[in-house]
């Protein structure tokens, strides 16, 4: 199956509800797919009229506690933003895949990186965060899907499943199954109608004196429990690493083909992978920047993850960024000629 | 002795943010006998607009939420979608409904959407301090229209209900006014209407349209405001059923 139709099934077996969403390329295959497969299944399917509607209509069946998601790719996720915002500032629990693409504004239908600052810095506006997760395969992708269900749930804020054009459209294998869901919290919060009980209120607007400053810092302890007990990354033989390359989504995939290649040369490579890219994985990083060596980032950006990775390594090692921008893919060769470059010059290589 | 005149239960008992002579209250407390009457407030979710009505679950005893600028109807299709069987209604001012969520409110009516909307329609911003709106009167001062509202600039009023009243989708749009007491006894009745339609699972959406005033930004007397309905609005924004 395609990433984006797997992605879509995913979905359906971690019990979405309803779908909302607009088309923009390099995803129209979840919607697509969703229209088929809602109806078939007794659950909802609307094409919106824009991605504004869209964010908007999942913020509603989210508010009635329903499982609710949408996608997009790219310059529609920026419509999305003032939704994305009120569904934190609301505490709803929802699903938003984003189908990145290259851009600044209409960009092209490559497939990207370039809204990992977007996605991993909350995105809209006001002090929030999503849970981000960058899955980089399709697998792994299916295996998201209920994983972001579940955290949506649990901690009442919206998850983005963040993945670009390639994994988007790429066919590959993949078992579905119903997974287990985590032991969650019941919606007593859910708009269903005030009978026999006290009205429920679903809202972001707090105006009396220090109450915005109470809930924003309600928000934020939830953040750091996330930060501690939801981070996720693969390291890739590390231990003797004197080269990490440090690559998230297909990017990874690529890395991993150039790793490989750098050990039959004898240049002791490894890499590290971020599943959740929010929370990143600063600790693992920082630990693996405790020994002397070398920390490459790849990615289909101008460098935006390797901020977080500069963070993570906190001036421990040095820090090299290559990537591709504007929808440019890094080939193995590529990637390879730079982890040839940097050990030479570092003169660790054996 | 006799009670002729009580609080109704779905409206709560506590005074209300609105100025004096604005018509919220009078909008809200009518909403509220609707749902008690149709013995429909254990499956009615309401939902709060921005502007001045935005903390209108403070006096309706219902579920309600509040949505970002003009979103209402899309929200309020997320919600009936998912949940055929409950009341799903919106509240939302000119600004609201009219100018930023023109594009919700004209899809939500062109897909049929089986929802309820109260479009409060006072001719200016109330919020955020008496600017122009799309429902703004010719000549009428505004924060943004020092000289008077000026078609050639600023365009004609904006007739949503007329347009809305255009689409299939729209099954029942009414135009009422809460400018004296026969008014306000329509408006209950073409709110009462538009519920009862959607109890009755009519296979669209209902409207109505209610002319307040807010004598705050129109600087006017509350009850020179109430006149000017009547005398002025009511000739732009004609009432009567303009659709089922």
């Amino acid at each position: 199956m395609c990433g984006n139709e797997a992605l879509a099934e995913a979905a359906i077996l971690a019990g979405c509800d309803a779908y909302f969403g607009y088309p923009i390329t390099p995803q129209n295959e979840v919607p697509a797919y969703m229209s088929r497969r809602m109806p078939e299944e007794g659950r909802v399917f609307v094409q919106s009229e824009s991605e504004l509607a869209a964010i908007n209509m999942v913020f509603g069946a989210s508010a009635t506690g329903k499982r609710a998601m949408t996608s997009s790719s790219s310059p529609g996720i920026s419509l999305m933003q003032e939704g994305i915002s009120y569904l934190a500032g609301a505490e709803l629990p929802t699903v938003v895949v984003n189908v990145m693409r290259g851009g600044p504004g209409l960009g092209n239908i490559a497939g990207s990186q370039s809204d990992y600052f977007q996605a991993t810095r909350g995105g809209g506006h006001g002090d929030y965060r999503t849970i981000v997760l960058g899955p980089s395969s399709v697998q792994e992708l299916v295996d998201c899907m209920p994983l972001a269900f579940d955290l949506a749930d649990q901690y009442r804020m919206p998850v983005m499943v963040l993945i670009d054009g390639i994994l988007g459209q790429m066919m590959e294998p993949v078992i579905l199954e119903k997974k287990p869901r985590r032991s969650l919290p019941t919606k007593d919060w859910a708009l269903t109608g005030a009978a026999n009980r006290d009205q429920n209120i679903v809202r972001s607007l707090w105006l009396g004196e220090g109450v915005l400053e109470e809930f924003n810092n309600k928000l934020q302890d939830r953040y750091k429990q996330i930060a501690k007990k939801e981070v996720w990354s693969e390291p890739y033989n590390v231990d003797d690493a004197d080269i990490i390359v440090v690559a998230y989504g297909i990017t990874a995939r690529i890395v991993s083909s150039a790793v490989d290649r750098a050990r039959k040369e004898g240049i002791r490579a490894g890499w590290i992978r971020p599943i959740t890219l929010w929370p990143f994985p600063t600790e693992q990083i920082s630990k693996a920047a405790d020994e002397p060596r070398i920390f490459l980032t790849v990615e289909m950006s101008n460098g935006q993850m390797v901020e977080d990775v500069k963070l993570a390594v906190a001036g421990k090692a040095p820090v090299v960024f290559y990537g591709r921008p504007g929808g440019g893919t890094p080939g193995v060769d590529e990637i390879l000629d730079q982890i040839r470059q940097l050990t030479i010059k570092s003169e660790i290589r054996t | 002795m006799k009670t002729v005149f009580k609080r109704t239960p779905t409206l709560k008992d506590c005074p209300t943010h609105y100025c004096p002579g604005c018509g919220h209250g009078v909008a809200h407390r009518l909403i509220a006998e609707v749902i008690d009457e149709l013995d429909i407030r254990g499956r009615t979710i309401g939902i709060a607009p921005v502007g001045c009505a935005v903390l209108a679950y403070d006096y309706l005893d219902v579920d309600m939420v509040e949505v970002a600028h003009g979103r209402p109807p899309a929200v309020a299709t997320g919600m009936k979608r998912t949940n055929p069987e409950k009341i799903v209604f919106s509240y939302q001012g000119d600004g609201d409904l009219a100018s930023i969520g023109a594009a919700e409110i004209l899809h939500a009516g062109h897909r049929g959407e089986q929802i309820t909307v109260i479009f409060i329609n006072n001719a200016v911003y109330g919020m955020t301090g008496g600017q122009m709106a799309p429902t703004t009167m010719l000549n009428q001062v505004t924060a943004t229209t020092p000289e008077g509202r000026i078609a050639t600039e600023q365009g004609y009023p904006l007739q949503v209900s007329e347009l809305l009243a255009t689409l299939p989708g729209t099954v029942y749009i009414e135009r009422c006014a809460l400018s004296k007491p026969a008014r306000i006894r329509q408006a209950k009745k073409a709110i009462k209407h538009a519920f009862e339609l959607q109890v009755d699972g009519a296979s669209g959406m209902s409207l109505v349209e209610v002319l307040t005033a807010c004598p705050t930004y129109w600087r006017m007397t509350p009850s020179k405001a109430l006149e000017w309905i009547e005398s002025d609005m009511t000739k732009v924004f004609p009432l009567g059923r303009l659709k089922g």
